[in-house]
Formats: C-alpha cells, sequence, structure tokens
C-alpha cells in the first residue's frame, strides 16, 4: 500500500516502558539527558514515569531511586517542542497522582486497561481531560480481545473523552493481519477525528512490521523507543522504524540521523543486558504473556529453580495479565513444589 | 430461639447473597429487602424466600421499622446515599452495617476489631472492601509480632465478580483499602493494588500480601500468627486458603491467598463478593449474640 505522505506522531517509552528493562533503575541525571537529545531529535511526544506508571512504585514493581514528580518536573522543564507523557493504569494510579504529574509539566497521559476492562477507567479519562491533556485510551494485551471487542472497549474509550485510542501488544505477540484486524475495527466505529496508536513489542521481531500494518488500517500514533530499550524484547526500535518511514515517504518529523546517534551513544551504553529477542523474550511473544514478566521470572527462575520459560508458559496458560507480578513467584513456588524442590510451609 | 430482625438495602447481587447466609445464622432473621426498581429481580427472589420488600427506598422501610422490630441493617447500595440511609435508621435505633465505601463508621474486620466495636456499641461500622476483608488480617498477624513499617496488597478479581459501582470508582477502593491497611491492618504505610481479570474459566480471587518489618522478621512467630489468622477467617470464610508462603526476603514477608466463595448465591469464584458478605453477617452475629445476651442495647441516635 502507498503510504506516502502521511503524518505519523511518534511518541517514545524508553524512559517509562524502558524503566522495566532497566529495573526501574534510571536516574533523573539520565533521564534529562535522553529526554534533552529526544526533544532535539524532534520526538514530539516523551513518556517518563516509573515502568508502571503513576503510583509504580511498588514492591510489586519495584521502586525507582526517585519520585515520579521528581522525574517529569526534571525532564520537563528542559523540553523545547517534545511534551512529556504519563502512564496512568486505574487500581495502581489514581487521580490525585495524575494531577501531582501535570503540576509537574506532564501535559499527556496513556489512560491504560487490560482490553476487556476499558469501563474502569472513564473516571481517569475524564478527568485528564478536564485538565487540559492530551489523553490516549491504551487497551493493552490487545491479543486476548477479538476485533469486535476491541472496537467496543474503545468505543467505550472515547466515549469517556478519550482524543486517541490505542492497540497495545503488550505481550509482542500479533502478527501484522491480527494488528489491521483490530485497528481497522476501530477505524470502522471511532469518530474521524478520535486517533488511533499502535504500541508494539519486539519479542517475535514483528515490531516495526506491525506498526506499519498498523498505519495502513489507519493509525495516526505510533509508539517506539530509541534502542527498542523496554520490557521483553524491547519496544519497536524507533530509529529504525523511523528510517523504514522515510523510505516509504511516511511524513514523522523527526530527525532521524540525530535519533540514530541517541540510540546508539546514549541508550544502547545504558543497558543492563542487551535487549532483543532471546529465548526469554521469544517466549513471551510466543505465549502471549505481558512483556514486563520478563525479569521478574528469570528472578523467580533463578530462587526456586524452575526454568523461566516454563513459568513464562504456565503463566500464559493461565491468562495472567499486566499488573500481575506477584502471581509469577507464585507460579514458580508451586512449580517448584510439584517438582520436589520446595517443601510445603504448612496447612 | 430469638433471632434479630434484619433489613438488607440494596437488592443486587451482595443484598440476594446476604439473605442466604443470615437465613443460615442461628440469630439473625431477614425480614425486610429494600430495592429501587419494583421490576427488580432481586425483589422478587427476596419476595419469593419470604422476605417482605419495598421498592421505595429507605423512605419505604422506615414506617415498619419499629412494628416489624428491625434492629440491624446491611447497607449495600453505594455510598453516595449511605450517609443518608445510615442517618434514618440510626435514627430508629437500627444499626448499620455498611458494605460500600462511605466508611462513616469504624472500618471492621472481624478477627481484628469486632469484639471492640461491640463493645463500644457502634451504630453504623463500615466492612471497608472486597480487598481489605481478604487481607488485612494477615498484615494484621504480621503487626501484631513485629512493627510493619510498609504492607502492600495486591487483589486480583475475576472480571465477572467486579460490578459497574466498584469499575467506576476505582479511585475509592484504592484510597480505602490503603488507608484500612494503616488502621486496622497496623502498618504504618499501606498501599493496595487491584487488577480485574477477565480469564474464562474465572479466576478465584487470588490476594498476596507483602509486610516490610522494622527489625529482622522473627519466621517462626509470624508465620504462626499468620496461620493462627488464618484460622480465625476460616470460620466464616471456609475458602480463605494459604497457596503460597509465609515466604521471608531480608525484611520482606509474603504471603499468597486465595479466597473460594461459598457459591451461596454469587458463584465460588467470586471470593470477593462472599468474604464481605460473609464478614458482614459475622459482624451482625457478633452485635445480635450481644443484644440477645442484654449486655448491649441499641439506642436511637439523634
Amino acid at each position: 500500500m502507498d503510504l506516502k505522505g502521511r503524518k505519523i506522531t511518534l511518541h517514545d517509552m524508553c524512559l517509562r516502558d524502558g524503566m522495566h528493562a532497566k529495573r526501574e533503575q534510571i536516574s533523573v541525571d539520565q533521564m534529562v539527558k535522553v529526554a534533552t537529545a529526544l526533544d532535539a531529535a524532534g520526538v514530539p511526544y516523551i513518556q517518563v514515569t516509573h515502568g508502571a506508571g503513576l503510583g509504580g512504585n511498588s514492591l510489586q514493581h519495584g521502586f525507582a531511586p526517585h519520585s515520579n514528580e521528581e522525574y517529569i518536573s526534571a525532564v520537563a522543564s528542559k523540553m523545547t517542542q517534545a511534551k512529556v507523557s504519563v502512564l496512568l493504569i486505574p487500581g495502581l494510579g489514581t487521580m490525585k497522582e495524575l494531577q501531582s504529574a501535570y503540576d509537574c509539566g506532564a501535559r499527556s497521559v496513556h489512560v491504560a486497561t487490560h482490553c476487556t476492562e476499558a469501563d474502569t477507567a472513564p473516571q481517569h479519562i475524564a478527568f485528564a481531560r478536564k485538565l487540559g491533556m492530551d489523553t490516549t485510551g491504551f487497551l493493552m494485551m490487545a491479543h486476548l480481545n477479538d476485533p469486535d471487542g476491541i472496537a467496543r472497549q474503545g468505543k467505550l474509550m472515547e466515549s469517556y473523552g478519550a482524543h486517541t485510542v490505542y492497540v497495545t501488544d503488550s505481550a509482542g505477540y500479533m502478527l501484522p493481519d491480527d494488528v489491521k484486524a483490530r485497528i481497522g475495527a476501530l477505524r470502522a466505529v471511532l469518530k474521524p477525528e478520535t486517533e488511533i496508536g499502535f504500541h508494539g513489542h519486539h519479542n517475535l521481531g514483528m515490531g516495526i512490521a506491525n506498526s506499519i500494518a498498523a498505519i495502513e488500517a489507519g493509525a495516526t500514533r505510533i509508539d517506539g523507543s530509541a534502542a527498542g530499550l523496554g520490557a521483553g524484547a524491547g519496544n519497536t526500535p524507533l530509529e529504525v522504524f523511523a528510517a523504514v518511514c522515510e523510505r516509504m515517504g511516511i511524513e514523522t518529523g523527526v530527525d532521524l540521523f540525530k535519533l540514530m546517534d541517541v540510540a546508539e551513544e546514549i541508550i544502547v551504553p545504558m543497558m543492563e543486558h542487551v535487549v532483543r529477542v532471546d529465548r526469554e523474550s521469544l517466549t513471551l511473544g510466543f505465549a502471549g504473556v505481558y512483556s514486563t514478566f520478563l525479569l521478574h521470572s528469570k528472578r523467580a527462575a533463578d530462587r526456586f529453580g524452575v526454568p523461566a520459560r516454563d513459568i513464562l508458559v504456565e503463566l500464559g496458560r493461565k491468562k495472567m495479565i499486566g499488573g500481575q507480578e506477584d502471581m509469577i513467584m507464585d507460579t514458580a513456588m508451586t512449580m517448584a513444589r510439584e517438582r520436589g524442590l520446595l517443601k510445603a510451609v504448612a496447612a | 430461639m430469638k433471632k434479630i430482625r434484619c433489613a438488607l438495602i440494596g437488592s443486587g447481587n451482595i443484598g440476594t447473597d446476604l439473605i442466604y447466609k443470615i437465613q443460615r445464622s442461628p440469630v439473625l432473621e431477614p425480614v425486610w429487602m429494600v430495592g429501587i426498581d419494583p421490576s427488580s429481580e432481586g425483589l422478587a427472589r427476596a419476595r419469593e424466600m419470604g422476605l417482605k420488600t419495598t421498592a421505595e427506598g429507605v423512605d419505604g422501610l422506615l414506617p415498619h421499622v419499629l412494628e416489624d422490630n428491625i434492629q440491624i441493617a446491611f447497607d449495600a447500595t453505594s455510598a453516595y446515599v449511605h450517609a443518608e440511609n445510615s442517618r434514618k435508621l440510626n435514627a430508629l435505633g437500627v444499626m448499620m452495617i455498611d458494605l460500600t465505601p462511605a466508611a462513616i463508621g469504624p472500618l471492621c474486620v472481624p478477627p481484628v476489631n469486632l469484639r471492640q466495636h461491640a463493645e463500644k456499641v457502634e451504630m453504623n461500622v463500615n466492612m471497608i472492601s472486597c480487598a481489605g476483608q481478604a487481607t488485612i488480617p494477615i498484615v494484621n498477624a504480621v503487626s501484631r509480632i513485629q512493627g510493619v513499617g510498609y504492607a502492600e496488597i495486591v487483589a486480583s478479581l475475576s472480571s465477572k465478580s467486579v460490578g459497574p459501582g466498584t469499575r467506576a470508582n476505582l479511585d475509592e477502593f484504592t484510597y480505602t483499602t490503603s488507608s484500612a491497611i494503616e488502621q486496622v491492618g497496623g502498618a504504618r504505610k499501606g498501599k493496595a493494588l487491584a487488577i480485574i481479570n477477565p480469564a474464562e474459566p474465572p479466576m478465584i480471587m487470588r490476594n498476596t500480601i507483602s509486610c516490610l518489618t522494622d527489625d529482622e522478621p522473627d519466621h517462626g512467630r509470624i508465620t504462626e500468627s499468620i496461620l493462627q489468622m488464618i484460622g480465625e477467617v476460616q470460620k466464616y470464610v471456609p475458602g480463605y486458603r494459604l497457596v503460597n508462603g509465609p515466604i521471608y526476603d531480608g525484611n520482606k514477608v509474603q504471603v499468597f491467598m486465595e479466597v473460594a466463595g461459598l457459591g451461596d448465591y454469587l458463584p465460588r469464584y467470586a471470593g470477593n463478593l462472599d468474604i464481605m458478605t460473609a464478614a458482614a453477617t459475622c459482624t451482625a452475629e457478633m452485635f445480635a449474640e450481644e443484644i440477645l445476651k442484654g449486655s448491649i442495647r441499641l439506642e436511637p441516635v439523634v
């Protein structure tokens, strides 16, 4: 399909989704350095929070060295053109925290729910609109709902006030036809002025192909991450995606070479492990498991002696979803007991 | 044996499940169910089960309170109307058990502080939230042994068991439960996380409780305290089950629980709803026993 002349808004995730890949350990200075460089490269939206978003600091999701407010204020004050965005998952983050993020300079928000539970977000979306924020309804683990279901959930998000509805491939499970079917179903029911976005993970190596498929089906906003820094095998690598767009004549407005430099010179040296499709992240994509489970399951594997791949496959079978990180440890313990590696405590 | 006569306000799932539990009680008798929709299924079912009903809201019940000797009312409506319901019924000497997040009365988790509330003849007690009922006993079991600086609970609920009220007000659930982890659980700081999972067949309610103790946790004493507390909760929720843990990691104590319901009116996976109705019934029974013994007397609140 000829996409020449299409205009797409890019949204960088390396300072939010990338927090997962760094066990939430990115410093304020690093955030400012990355965000400043992305801003200079013309990236219009930069997401900045704990990996699990507002309210994310917890035993469940790990503690970052700084509060969300500290990160957002430090970054927002340095932006020349980019808008700072945040993630808010109802049930974890609250409207008080959204107000506080706004006060620190955040002007855009992904209000995220599991792909069947949009009706847990009406208050948060309405509140974001009241604050005047660019507001997205973000349907996570979108492979677990069929295209008609996604369309109904997206319609709900739109009715609460979302400017944009995202199909979010949290498990990096989808193939281009899956993406097209869902985006197409949304496009058929949403108002023409409501935008559609796609957020990919690269667990099956499909981040770029899926994002292009999304654009073909009508998406105008694409999430990616410089050097792919994100959960699992990472997000759609933003500089690679920008290069593909440039070849196809899709207009992103970013400076490709500057973006390549950010990825190569700033992000890659920050990585604790090479974010790539390895055995475990491939398992996420293959089994349809939430990408953030990657490092948690590796830790549980080390502690209880059950291979991470076995834990991930079992979590996929039990249909665990984003936010249920506690069930990784629980599942690993149950499996270890069944394999005679752990003794039951009592009753 | 004489029983204390009760009214149920709200004819939804919770109210209907309460009828079953109260009918089994040796000290409680369900007499009235109050709704707002004359065609509601809940009111029809209540009539079939032998209850008197009104579709006029609490105002439809008020003229009958004295002649029918209603002494305890359960409110399973919403936080927005609870205060008004409570004021009207308290004025007639009816004690309120609040299953909404309104929390105008003291927070109640039966094995932790119910006896205290009964002794003080509190005229309105609040049942917090399903996640609160399922997790605060464990936080308290740790904090009664050693100081807990921080406690965090994660409640996973099946999508089918979470009604439109909770969905539209998730922040309220978060705030109420977090604050009860502190006030009743005994942690200096509390945090509550909720996840709604749509898997089919529906998953049974799961709860993970994590506490950070001030000092090195005493594994033996804390484990014993937790197991004892689980036994207390099992007296009114037999499906309250330890799945994994307690597991210790430095100062962190973690317990992984499952709550299966009794399957009265609500399905077994909806342990989150069952633990609310069971805790509310247990609370009413304690008050009823004291009233029947003559050790407490409910007085109109003016």
